[in-house]
């Protein structure tokens, strides 16, 4: 007995340790080119070809390239919060609908409109590019917003449906029925009871479409042709200067760094939820 | 409509196996052939049923409504998927019938195009880009799946710190791209911290081999956190009474490995192959902002927007956006056939759990 709880002691502990230093690698494995990125970031011209793990003299130069002058990122990063914020709000609208059709109503047709939400989130962005390119320019949407909230929508939708019909289906549905029995109607009996309980799938299908639009490029880079009207993802790959020898790393660094910290922060606030939206999401 | 109405003659048992019908129904319960439903039918009370009392002399009625609002709710959904995906890409396969003229209007060529692209003279560009992109996608998914894996296994395992842990594996996945090809830019430089670390001093953009494996380091890096979460969130439904019966049985940890763990998380390892796959073979932002398709890195969406948008070519570019295009969903197709059509399965059987 005591043999075997010696035994079971050592194999954990071993296990412990083993697992210990996997978990270690992983969290480096994923920070350290973040670590790299801010360091780099508040190393003056002088300091930043180096490669010290720390800068002697931290300096915030980076961060006044990045906003003042010919950058002018300020810019860049209230368009992306416009663009982001108004995709994720008009797409979570048109996909309540279809999830809650698609996950609580009979009708014939459903498998074919899943098939079509399937392949439309299949389908490569290049094969919508050219047309759209040509038909905002007639329109005269080049360098709007809308012709970079517009197809983020539709990329958003299948994510967004297929996520937010995941989470409606597993709803105790019955308590919106038992409600109206009690005497609320179809739309107080959806207000008070399903509404609340579904919110907290609302709100993760909502944070993975704002991932999704914050991070588009390919429809940007070619709608967006202006300064004024450049996303942050835009804005960073045309820091680039105009030989290779010219780059402005460190603007670049700190730019990384601007956008990345509202990423951090709703990670760290809402990791559990995005974990269980990119499960539903990810297969169902 | 149409497709609307031939549907609803292809597949009458759909909106059945859904939910039981309710006994009540004067429409459903008799005319349902199949056994197995009508053992449903009897041992399970339907959802409805409760609410008998709303409409009981009408239930044939009611799902009209049922059916009617549904197209209604669906509507805003369709009107957009039609608008922006569908209109382009059509839009896109009938100008790749016509030729790009300097000065009068295109000339139908029927299949033109497509010849010059797969034959012409421009044939090097679109094969070289064909597989460029394909032997991005084999490396980097092969990689990314054995990497997730393990990671996935290890977080399995962790005790403490799940929080820190779950945080830190989705930064990578949350960070745009953009950003992550201008970071990894930086961290190539021939003075810079991998070169330092490695103690090479490898060009990294400066030629084809270290210009490519420097793609694929990045895209691995970013990607290989979320293969892990999704095989993750597979391994977190495996329940842990079957470990304790094979360790019972002495089994090895090898042994448990491939006999339980490896074929009940294959599902969530064969969706995750597929949704990488599919991504990275539309591989854009990365390629085009760390080498921008120089040193031959050229991926088939980089082609595509040089032709289309660049070169103004939108005849011969719609013909490369179809190419990728067909490209794409065959290896969907093909994927989707190889690896079990049971990939969507569970999505369409309404929660039913087999």
């Amino acid at each position: 007995m005591s043999a075997g709880t010696t035994r079971a002691a050592r194999r954990w502990s071993w296990e412990t340790w083993v697992i210990g230093a996997g978990i270690a690698l992983l969290v480096l494995y994923c920070l350290a080119p973040f670590y790299w990125m801010f360091v780099s970031s508040l190393k003056g011209p002088g300091e930043i070809t180096g490669n010290a793990l720390w800068p002697d003299d931290p300096t915030l130069v980076n961060y006044r390239g990045v906003f003042g002058g010919q950058n002018n990122f300020g810019y860049a990063v209230r368009n992306s919060v416009i663009i982001a914020v108004s995709t994720t709000a008009l797409a979570m609208i048109i996909a309540i609908f279809s999830g809650y059709a698609l996950a609580r109503l009979r009708f014939r047709g459903r498998n074919l409109v899943l098939a079509l939400i399937l392949a439309c989130s299949m389908f490569p962005g290049v094969a919508i590019v050219t047309p759209l390119y040509q038909l905002f320019a007639d329109w005269g949407w080049i360098d709007e917003y809308q012709a970079m909230v517009v197809p983020n929508i539709s990329f958003a939708l299948p994510l967004a449906i297929f996520v937010l019909t995941t989470f409606f289906r597993e709803m105790p549905w019955d308590l919106e029925e038992a409600a109206r029995v009690d005497g609320c109607g179809p739309v107080g009996a959806f207000v008070r009871v399903i509404l609340p309980i579904a919110a907290p799938g609302v709100v993760t299908t909502a944070l993975l479409v704002f991932f999704a639009a914050w991070n588009e490029y390919l429809i940007s880079s070619v709608v967006s042709i202006t300064l004024a009207s450049n996303p942050v993802t835009v804005a960073l790959a045309k820091f680039a200067g105009d030989s290779e020898f010219q780059q402005p790393f460190g603007s670049q660094m700190a730019a990384g760094v601007v956008v990345t910290v509202p990423l951090v922060i709703l990670v760290l606030l809402f990791q559990k939820r995005i974990v269980k939206g990119l499960a539903a999401g990810g297969y169902r | 409509m149409t497709e609307r109405r031939s549907d609803e003659r292809a597949e009458p048992p759909e909106s059945d196996r859904e939910a039981p019908p309710t006994p009540a129904s004067p429409r459903d319960a008799p005319s349902v052939a199949e056994p197995g439903e009508q053992v449903s039918a009897v041992g399970t009370v339907p959802r409805g049923s409760r609410l008998g009392g709303r409409s009981p002399g009408d239930p044939v009625g009611e799902r009209r409504g049922e059916r009617r609002l549904a197209l209604w709710l669906l509507l805003p959904t369709l009107v957009a998927l039609g608008l922006i995906v569908v209109y382009p890409i059509s839009s896109a396969i009938v100008r790749s019938f016509f030729d790009d003229p300097i000065g009068r209007a295109p000339e139908f060529i029927g299949f033109g195009n497509y010849v010059q692209a797969l034959f012409g003279f421009d044939r090097e560009d679109f094969w070289a880009a064909l597989g460029n992109t394909v032997f991005f996608t084999v490396v980097s998914v092969v990689i990314e799946t054995a990497l997730g894996l393990v990671m996935a296994l290890v977080m399995h395992r962790a005790f403490r710190g799940r929080g820190i842990v779950r945080a830190s594996v989705l930064l990578p996945w949350a960070l745009p791209t953009a950003v992550s090809a201008v970071m990894w830019g930086w961290m190539l430089q021939p003075d810079g911290v991998v070169n330092a670390l490695l103690g090479t001093e490898i060009v990294w953009g400066g030629s084809e081999w270290p210009a490519k494996w420097s793609i694929i380091f990045a895209e691995v890096w970013k990607t290989a956190p979320f293969v892990a979460l999704l095989i993750l969130a597979g391994l977190q439904t495996i329940p842990p009474h079957l470990y304790e019966a094979a360790a019972i049985d002495g089994a090895s940890s090898w042994r448990r490995f491939t006999a339980i763990t490896l074929p009940l998380v294959k599902p969530a390892l064969v969706v995750a192959v597929l949704f990488r796959t599919l991504d990275a073979l539309r591989m854009y932002d990365l390629p085009q902002i760390l080498t921008g398709g120089a040193n031959n890195t050229e991926t088939l969406s980089i082609l595509v927007v040089r032709t289309a948008t660049g070169e103004l070519k939108q005849g011969y570019g719609g013909a490369l956006s179809t190419l990728t295009f067909l490209f794409v969903f065959l290896c969907a197709f093909l994927l989707i056939r190889a690896m079990g059509a049971n990939v969507f399965a569970g999505f369409k059987a309404d929660g039913v759990k087999r």
